[in-house]
């Protein structure tokens, strides 16, 4: 962190140098916004439509949500020459409790062009560390299966196609086991591209939730739908279709 | 006299001096020892701090004046029940029968609760169905209620009243001897906070100082094991020792419900037949078990998540085999997972001194 605060403070200095010199130039600095929304192939989703069999999969389930949580890490700036700005090391999205849908900056970010990445989960180094409220909000995953913290716990209810009798489904992702004792690291690194940061500028992520089931393994929910976290062939279709999940909003 | 008791004369002194100077005429604050819980490693190095309200902080004088309100009689209508008849150290702060009786004899639909770490309780949400917010707003409600102690505020506040020891007692703890009944509900809270449960051997075999036995270890694999017992979304783990997500689910014990939980006080029916999880801690001191007590023994609870679960509309989705009827333990598992929850009995707890009748 002192790092980019660091580079900041050149960065404002060399900037502010310019100016001094009459160059026609200005640069300001500015808290921005993350936030993270839900949807379903352009489907709003928020806890009020929980509970509600409101979506079809690619392959012809329809399912509801009954929880829904998700950890984004390393969520940072990239500026062309090759620096970057941490906006947060960690955030547990909960959209059930409506927690952490969003965070503003404490530090200002110096306005311009950047592209922006993020980590889905956690890396094999952050995953071993201890986080305080991670655990408090029961987010480990299995000591056996690698341990760490969960990276997404997708919960509901759904039905096979052409069938009225609901099913109960779980589509937890972590670290990936191979075979006993030996875990296979299970993050993905999401690039969203371009951003452009003016005042206060708001960023959206969005999640699509119908990508998880189509692309670029089409996820059959009859088949794949409890005891999915030992499962190591599930975990890294997870990782896969989570790929395209994520876009930047207008 | 410790430390901080000097500090704090110092400070009260202190005061006094500058209000005299400012000649304000203003008597000197009365401050009564501050007594911040003392947190167990256990729970610093894995999860946040206790959730203390800011207008009612911890204080020796308040905490033992809140013990001696939690033993006493005179809350009840005929001066026959405490808050103890119902919530005694022995079983862990319940009691041993399935439905509690008041003092009109009359029972409940649900089994009492056991009170321990119920300052980590974050979400701060008391009953089963959650409808209490805070431990203090949670003790106005049995004094009242008909089917508990049966009594009315007032009446309660005036016995305490008529006896002057109390006076005394809440002029130290509040710095007015008049008794009111937010002052109550708040010393009997920080007794309630004191309640603090993290001695079990597996708390030790956290710190270090206990080596879990293979049956004990095996337990816990079962417990932690999505493919076997399946138990940690719910119940806590190793990273969470509460042993409790304190949030509200349905465990497939029933397939209709006559008591609705949850869904009774959120009004929505996707809610019917949710309870808090409670904590498996000291379970050997808290049977029967579940919000109705359905079950005597722990062998019935694990055979319940084994082979007895009930599909309903409302289940949890985290009750993953509900519709295989259970995750069919082996006997060899389900014995070792018995041995695991037992090593949650915290027997230090039960005894403390500072926690019995005064
Ligand atoms: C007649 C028996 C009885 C008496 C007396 C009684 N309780 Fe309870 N208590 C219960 C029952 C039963 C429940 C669960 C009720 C429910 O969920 O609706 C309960 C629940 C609680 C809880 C909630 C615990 C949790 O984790 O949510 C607390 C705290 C509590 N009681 C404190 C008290 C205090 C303080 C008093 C005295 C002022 C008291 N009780 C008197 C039977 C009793
Ligand atoms: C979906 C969440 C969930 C899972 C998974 C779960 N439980 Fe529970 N458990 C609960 C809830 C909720 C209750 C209270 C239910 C009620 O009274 O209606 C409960 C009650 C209990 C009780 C009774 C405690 C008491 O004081 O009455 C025990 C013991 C218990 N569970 C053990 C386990 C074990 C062992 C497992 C794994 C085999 C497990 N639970 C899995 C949610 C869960």
């Amino acid at each position: 962190m002192k790092k980019y605060i660091l580079l900041f403070a050149i960065t404002t200095i060399l900037f502010s140098c310019t100016k001094d010199d009459g160059v026609d130039f200005t640069t300001t600095s500015t808290p921005i916004t993350v936030t993270f929304t839900q949807n379903f192939d352009g489907d709003a989703i928020t806890v009020n439509e929980f509970n509600n069999l409101s979506y079809t999969n690619a392959h012809g389930e329809t399912l509801s949500l009954t929880r829904l949580r998700y950890l984004i890490s390393k969520i940072q700036l990239h500026k062309a020459d090759g620096t970057t700005i941490l906006l947060r090391d960690y955030n547990l999205v909960d959209v059930t409790n409506a927690t952490n849908l969003s965070f503003t900056t404490t530090d200002n970010i110096p306005t311009g062009n950047y592209t922006l990445s993020f980590v889905f989960g956690f890396d094999e180094v952050d995953n071993q560390q201890n986080y305080i409220p991670l655990n408090t909000v029961s987010w480990n995953w299995p000591a056996m299966l690698g341990g760490g913290y969960h990276f997404m716990q997708m919960e509901g209810k759904y039905t096979a196609s052409g069938s009225t009798t609901q099913e109960i489904y779980a589509y937890h992702m972590g670290t990936a086991r191979v075979s006993t004792g030996v875990f296979e690291v299970n993050h993905f690194t999401v690039n969203l591209g371009a951003v452009t940061i003016a005042e206060n500028q708001n960023i959206e992520i969005k999640m699509n939730i119908a990508e998880w089931y189509k692309n670029p393994f089409m996820w059959d929910l009859t088949q794949l739908n409890n005891t999915l976290m030992p499962n190591y062939t599930a975990q890294k279709h997870m990782q896969e279709n989570g790929a395209t999940v994520f876009s930047l909003g207008n | 006299m410790n430390m901080k008791k000097i500090i704090y004369i110092i400070l009260t002194l202190l005061l006094t001096i500058s209000c005299s100077k400012d000649d304000r005429g203003v008597a000197a604050v009365y401050v009564p020892t501050p007594a911040p819980l003392q947190i167990p490693q256990v729970f610093s190095d894995n999860i946040l701090p206790p959730i203390i309200p800011p207008g009612n902080p911890q204080t020796l004088e308040g905490v033992a004046l809140g013990r001696k309100l939690f033993y006493e009689t005179l809350l009840s209508a005929d001066n026959t029940q405490s808050c103890a008849s119902c919530h005694a150290p022995a079983n862990a702060f319940t009691d041993d029968t399935q439905f509690s009786e008041g003092i009109d004899g009359l029972l409940g639909a649900r089994n009492s609760m056991p009170i321990f770490n119920a300052a980590w309780n974050y979400d701060n949400k008391f009953f089963w169905d959650g409808r209490e917010f805070g431990l203090e707003m949670q003790a106005t409600n049995p004094v009242e209620n008909p089917i508990e102690m049966h009594n009315t505020w007032q009446n309660a506040v005036q016995a305490l009243q008529n006896i002057s020891e109390y006076s005394f007692l809440f002029e130290q703890a509040f710095g007015s001897s008049q008794i009111t009944k937010m002052n109550v509900v708040k010393a009997i809270a920080q007794f309630e906070r004191t309640l603090i449960s993290a001695n079990s051997k597996f708390d030790r075999h956290l710190l270090g100082t206990y080596t879990l036995t293979t049956a004990e270890q095996n337990g816990l694999n079962v417990f932690m094991d999505e493919a076997a017992g399946d138990c940690f979304h719910c119940h806590g783990n190793p990273n969470n020792p509460l042993w409790t997500d304190n949030k509200f689910h349905n465990n497939a014990l029933d397939a209709t419900f006559t008591d609705l939980g949850l869904g009774e006080i959120t009004g929505d029916p996707n809610n019917n037949g949710w309870f808090k999880a409670p904590s498996l801690r000291n379970l050997s001191f808290t049977a029967p078990y579940m919000h109705d007590g359905r079950f005597n023994t722990l062998q019935e609870v694990i055979n319940h998540y084994s082979d007895g679960l009930q599909s309903s509309t409302t289940n949890d989705p985290l009750m993953k085999n509900v519709s295989a009827g259970g995750n069919h333990l082996t006997p060899q598992q389900k014995s070792d997972l018995l041995a695991f929850l037992l090593s949650l009995n915290d027997t230090e707890f039960i005894n403390n001194p500072n926690f019995q009748e005064p």
